[in-house]
């Protein structure tokens, strides 16, 4: 079972708290109307769906209640570290650098 | 080939079944082949046979970066059925099935094949209200599936606990009768020893890394872990790690991979005659010819490669078996897996040209993927070999996700598949 750290509750606990809401920083495009059929079909679709280093978003749904976003390896699924919605992506190099 | 048969096994036993040969060759890459095969898989290993047999393509490798069927062929919990509720996923589901009756003969290996029905139960008015239509659909599209009472499903499957003070009542239940289970390895291991007797190369345990493309676009071949392999054809079909090969020719397809778990008790005498699928409690079983139950249920929440999955997914799926079958609540389990599985936004698969000349892709299958490899691997041969869709695989295209013509099994199963 995942241990999931929420930055808003500042606690880690088990994953059956949590709800997984896919992948992070798929940006809602401000004027839809404007985009060509494949554009829409990158936005609905289409995921880096990586093998590695994945950015994702969880949502406390048994606690807090509010989304977040986790950093996660899935082969080893190993978390790497969580941080508030809204946040920058984080640069996962130095991240990596530092948990090693 | 040795062709199995009676005699064959009578004159073996004189000699002690010292002097079986293998059943196909242990091949190492060529330089260059008419189609390359990624995966082997019962789908890859199958589409590699029906191309030999039926379009007579028979320079053909099929690559794998472990051994064959070690992927999600034999992950599965080998349920096949085919009462899909959208017309095109029953015809292709109920193709599958149709080639699934006599598939034994036909690779004369014995898939062990068993029609011993398929029944979902229905536990709420909304149940029977969706079995009811989905039966309906069924029959319109020369499906079998029928309406069972409580009574009926008791007869047919005398584990089911059909007492109404049950926390889950069982009010009826929808029949396949044709439906069943097979045996995975077999599968596998049959068209593995019918493409290969027909000259087809099959490579384990070597890792396809890129596809490489010529300078006009269209594509050139595969580097593996063995050097790079010539090719006029490729056809990607690798499950949960179709995404990451297909991304190195530039196609991002819309997949995700998720653990799928399953597990099997120790091995009792027979017991469950038939398999019975449960989308209120979301869980299904059945008992293999070793004796053990083979259950399993959704897949994990999360995205992830690691083949394992987490122990939440268990607890509930022997949650929801002990429910609906308290005899079982005592039965220990003797192992688990996952699988990775690739899953579409629409849970519908993906068989398909891609937008590279020469590149096919045969992926999505999600959770349900077993069922579908004859089916799958027939009109994946047939789309290869002509360049075109079969008319029973053009519905799944990838430009579905462009057009928005979606074959929404997401919404019409809402459960399993």
């Amino acid at each position: 079972m995942l241990l999931i750290p929420c930055p808003y509750c500042a606690e880690t606990l088990p994953e059956v708290e949590f709800a997984y809401a896919g992948e992070a920083h798929v940006v809602r495009p401000s004027d839809p109307s404007l985009m060509s059929d494949e554009e829409w079909e990158n936005y609905l679709f289409i995921r880096t769906n990586a093998k590695g280093t994945h950015f994702e978003r969880w949502r406390h749904i048994h606690g807090c209640g509010r989304f977040f976003n986790v950093v996660r390896d899935t082969v080893s699924d190993k978390i790497y570290m969580a941080y508030k919605a809204g946040e920058p992506k984080p640069k996962i190099d130095a991240l990596l650098e530092k948990q090693r | 080939m040795t062709k199995f048969s009676g005699f064959s096994i009578l004159k073996h036993a004189f000699t002690g079944h010292k002097n079986w040969t293998a059943q196909w060759p242990e091949s190492q890459p060529k330089d260059e082949y008419d189609v390359v095969i990624v995966g082997a898989g019962g789908h890859g290993l199958g589409a590699a046979y029906y191309l030999a047999k039926e379009h007579g393509i028979t320079n053909v490798a099929v690559v794998d970066k472990g051994w064959i069927g070690g992927g999600n062929t034999g992950r599965n919990t080998t349920i096949i059925r085919s009462n899909y509720l959208y017309d095109e996923s029953a015809r292709l589901f109920d193709h599958a099935v149709d080639l699934w009756q006599g598939l034994s003969q036909e690779l004369n290996y014995n898939v062990m094949y068993s029609n011993r029905g398929v029944l979902m139960l229905a536990h709420t008015v909304h149940d029977i209200q969706s079995f009811k239509r989905h039966i309906h659909a069924n029959r319109l599209n020369g499906v079998d599936n029928q309406w069972l009472t409580t009574e009926e499903c008791k007869a047919f499957c005398p584990p089911l606990n059909t007492s109404p003070t049950a926390r889950y009542p069982v009010l009826g239940g929808a029949l396949q009768k044709r439906a069943g289970t097979a045996r995975h390895d077999a599968v596998a291991w049959g068209y593995a020893r019918a493409a290969a007797s027909r000259g087809v190369d099959i490579i384990q345990n070597c890792a396809v890394t890129t596809i490489r493309r010529n300078s006009n676009g269209s594509v050139a071949g595969v580097e593996t872990e063995k050097g790079f392999i010539k090719a006029k054809k490729v056809v990607v079909s690798a499950a949960g790690h179709t995404s990451g090969i297909m991304q190195t020719a530039g196609i991002n397809l819309p997949l995700e991979s998720y653990p799928l778990q399953a597990f099997v008790s120790e091995p009792i005498k027979p017991i469950f005659p038939c398999v019975v699928m449960s989308n209120a409690v979301h869980a299904y079983i059945s008992q293999s010819d070793k004796g053990e139950l083979v259950i399993g249920s959704g897949t994990d929440q999360y995205t992830s490669y690691s083949q394992r999955g987490g122990l939440p997914l268990i607890e509930h799926t022997v949650a929801a078996i002990s429910e609906v079958f308290p005899t079982f609540n005592r039965m220990r389990m003797l192992r688990k897996w996952g699988g990775i599985v690739d899953v579409t936004p629409d849970r519908s698969a993906i068989v398909s040209k891609t937008p590279v000349q020469g590149l096919y892709v045969n992926c999505g299958w999600g959770t349900g993927g077993f069922k579908a490899t004859p089916g799958a691997a027939h009109t994946l041969a047939w789309t290869v070999a002509k360049d075109e869709p079969h008319p029973i695989n053009a519905p799944f295209s990838m430009e579905r996700f462009r057009t928005g013509r979606l074959i929404d099994e997401a919404a019409a199963a809402a459960v399993a598949h």
